[in-house]
């Protein structure tokens, strides 16, 4: 019967073949790591996000004067079980932030974005920014204190734009401040535009991966013949590992929801959106600190901070015309000076998330200042690091 | 150069796509104008108030683009500034305080502004005078119609006021 079936599909879909290109004949190189497993558990954590994102959405109700009760009282207090996928869903846009965090700098640090993996490298780059904009319309959907100041403050960036600025910034919101307007056109990017553009480019990144394949902890470069001799197979080998993983993870995963949720939920925005009224502190989530310390820390200019701000964000789509360096010098197991430059760039990224919470007086703003010229000092020094390593990869190498 | 003729075939490709240049960009204006603030938006967005209805030392505060703007009728012993003032006699300032946006509330018998939250005080001008206040409280965009205010729109005093 069984059988009967997939032969049945099989001549209308070719679902045999399909599934030989995509998973079983499909080969990973034998040497990566666990760190490998970040790309699936992407694609787990979106799938967790759209299921509870489903559920909180049949009870909210997108309405300046509603939602903050929908949310606080109806999904939280009346709904069985609804406190769950409230729960779900903002621990799971946190953790997200995180496993992508992990997953860029795998891709980082073994120089997974070189040739010729240029185009994973901008598609994933690509559904970072549309993450970061689903998360954001998203926050403004509680409608309250910290959503909405959020919301009023980063769109206010907008206006600081030259000539079309001020006109700019009333049409994002639809109003001249934030209001039900700008609450209704978040909320259809958030629920409808947003999550389908992620799928379409997730299916883009996958389809490049095919091509390229996965690069390995040595940045040796590999053809799928020579993959197929000494790899190992994504369906089953490499998946059993995955599964492995995954079920690690959703341990971690629900510990949080269950028993550490409140690091997704800020006090402040149990108080419902009040715009007559600004908190005295405005921070972003943890995931936007380091992007929010760099506008912070041009302190002495306000023009600088912006472009700044917006050079942070955009600069890493560039990494792969940034490092040119050949092979040898793919992974950072074998980039001495690029290693370097790497560690110092995680630990500056680190520094401008603790920072960004700081308040920006005195030393606080000194040190926000250098860590954002630290910054771009990481992405500057590329290429003066590739022009010294080719010199050494023409001169026989370093191995 | 004449003998390069444009085909029957190139020329219903360049007139089929030109045709669709054009709904598409009826389409992507349609798109465009639908998040342009509302008409009870914009028509909220500006504000007329009769000032002759504020007696000396009196303040009235209204709601403009979702935020308080304090129209004060000074008596001179507030003091005067030549370039904040709106018809000779008229304090016309939006009521938040330019330190972290929390409202002032106006104090009768010491004729300042006085900032609850961190304890910021303007003059009656609007003019910071004490606290953590970076700058005087906003002047908004006005326009004089006789007795009447305009707020939204820009007027000559507004533009003179700016400038100097």
């Amino acid at each position: 019967m069984g059988n009967k079936l997939i032969k049945w599909l099989d001549e209308r879909l070719a679902i045999t073949t399909l599934w030989r290109v995509l998973m079983a004949e499909y080969y990973l190189p034998k040497n990566i790591n666990w760190l490998w497993s970040s790309g699936v558990l992407t694609i787990l954590v979106f799938v967790i996000l759209v299921v509870s994102g489903i559920f909180v959405l049949m009870y909210y109700k997108p309405d300046a004067k509603l939602a903050f009760d929908s949310v606080n009282k109806t999904i939280m207090m009346d709904v069985s079980f609804g406190w769950v996928f409230r729960h779900v869903h903002a621990v799971g846009a946190s953790i997200m932030f995180l496993v992508l965090f992990i997953h860029m700098g795998r891709g980082i640090y073994y120089g997974s974005y070189k040739a010729p993996r240029e185009i994973l490298w901008v598609t994933g780059f690509i559904l970072f920014v549309l993450m970061s904009a689903t998360a954001f319309t998203g926050y403004l959907l509680p409608w309250g204190q910290m959503s909405y100041w959020a919301a009023q403050t980063i769109t206010t960036l907008f206006s600081k734009i030259p000539v079309i600025g001020p006109d700019l910034v009333i049409w994002i919101r639809g109003n001249y401040i934030v209001e039900d307007a700008t609450l209704t056109r978040f909320f259809a990017l958030h629920v409808t535009l947003l999550p389908a553009l992620i799928v379409v480019f997730t299916v883009i990144h996958l389809y490049a991966l095919r091509i390229v394949g996965s690069n390995n902890e040595d940045g040796i470069p590999m053809t799928k013949e020579e993959k197929k001799e000494k790899g190992i197979p994504f369906w089953p080998v490499f998946i059993s590992k995955e599964f492995f993983v995954m079920s690690v993870f959703l341990f971690f995963f629900f510990y949080l929801v269950f028993f550490n949720y409140k690091f997704a939920m800020d006090p402040i925005n149990f108080e419902p959106a009040n715009y007559l009224q600004t908190p005295p502190h405005i921070y972003p989530e943890w995931y936007f600190l380091s992007f929010y310390e760099v506008l912070r820390g041009f302190f002495f200019s306000e023009t600088l901070g912006l472009i700044g701000f917006v050079l942070s964000m955009v600069i890493p789509l560039f990494l792969p015309w940034l490092d040119t360096s050949p092979y040898p010098f793919i992974s950072a197991k074998h980039r001495p000076l690029f290693r370097i430059a790497f560690w110092v760039f995680v630990a500056d990224f680190v520094a401008l998330t603790i920072l960004g919470k700081l308040p920006p007086t005195g030393l606080f703003a000194w040190l926000g200042f250098i860590a954002s010229l630290v910054y771009f000092g990481f992405f500057l020094a590329l290429p003066i690091i590739s022009k010294i390593e080719k010199k050494q990869a023409a001169s026989g190498g370093v191995r | 150069m004449a003998e390069e003729k444009v085909s029957r075939r190139d020329f219903l490709l360049y007139a089929m796509g030109g045709w669709a240049a054009v709904g598409l960009g009826g389409v992507l204006y349609a798109m465009y104008k639908t998040w342009e603030p509302l008409p009870e938006v914009k028509a909220a967005g500006i504000v007329r108030f009769d000032l002759s209805q504020v007696q000396p030392g009196q303040l009235k505060v209204v709601q403009w683009r979702g935020k308080p703007v304090f129209v004060l009728r000074r008596t001179p012993d507030m003091g005067s500034c030549e370039n904040r003032t709106v018809a000779n006699e008229y304090t016309v300032v939006v009521g938040i305080c330019t330190h972290l946006g929390c409202i002032p509330n106006w104090e009768v018998d010491k004729k300042i502004f006085k900032c609850p939250c961190h304890g910021g005080e303007f003059d009656a001008c609007g003019v910071n005078i004490f606290g953590p206040p970076p700058k005087p409280l906003e002047i908004p965009p006005f326009k004089l119609e006789g007795t009447t205010i305009v707020l939204g729109e820009t007027g000559p005093e507004y533009e003179k006021m700016m400038k100097g």
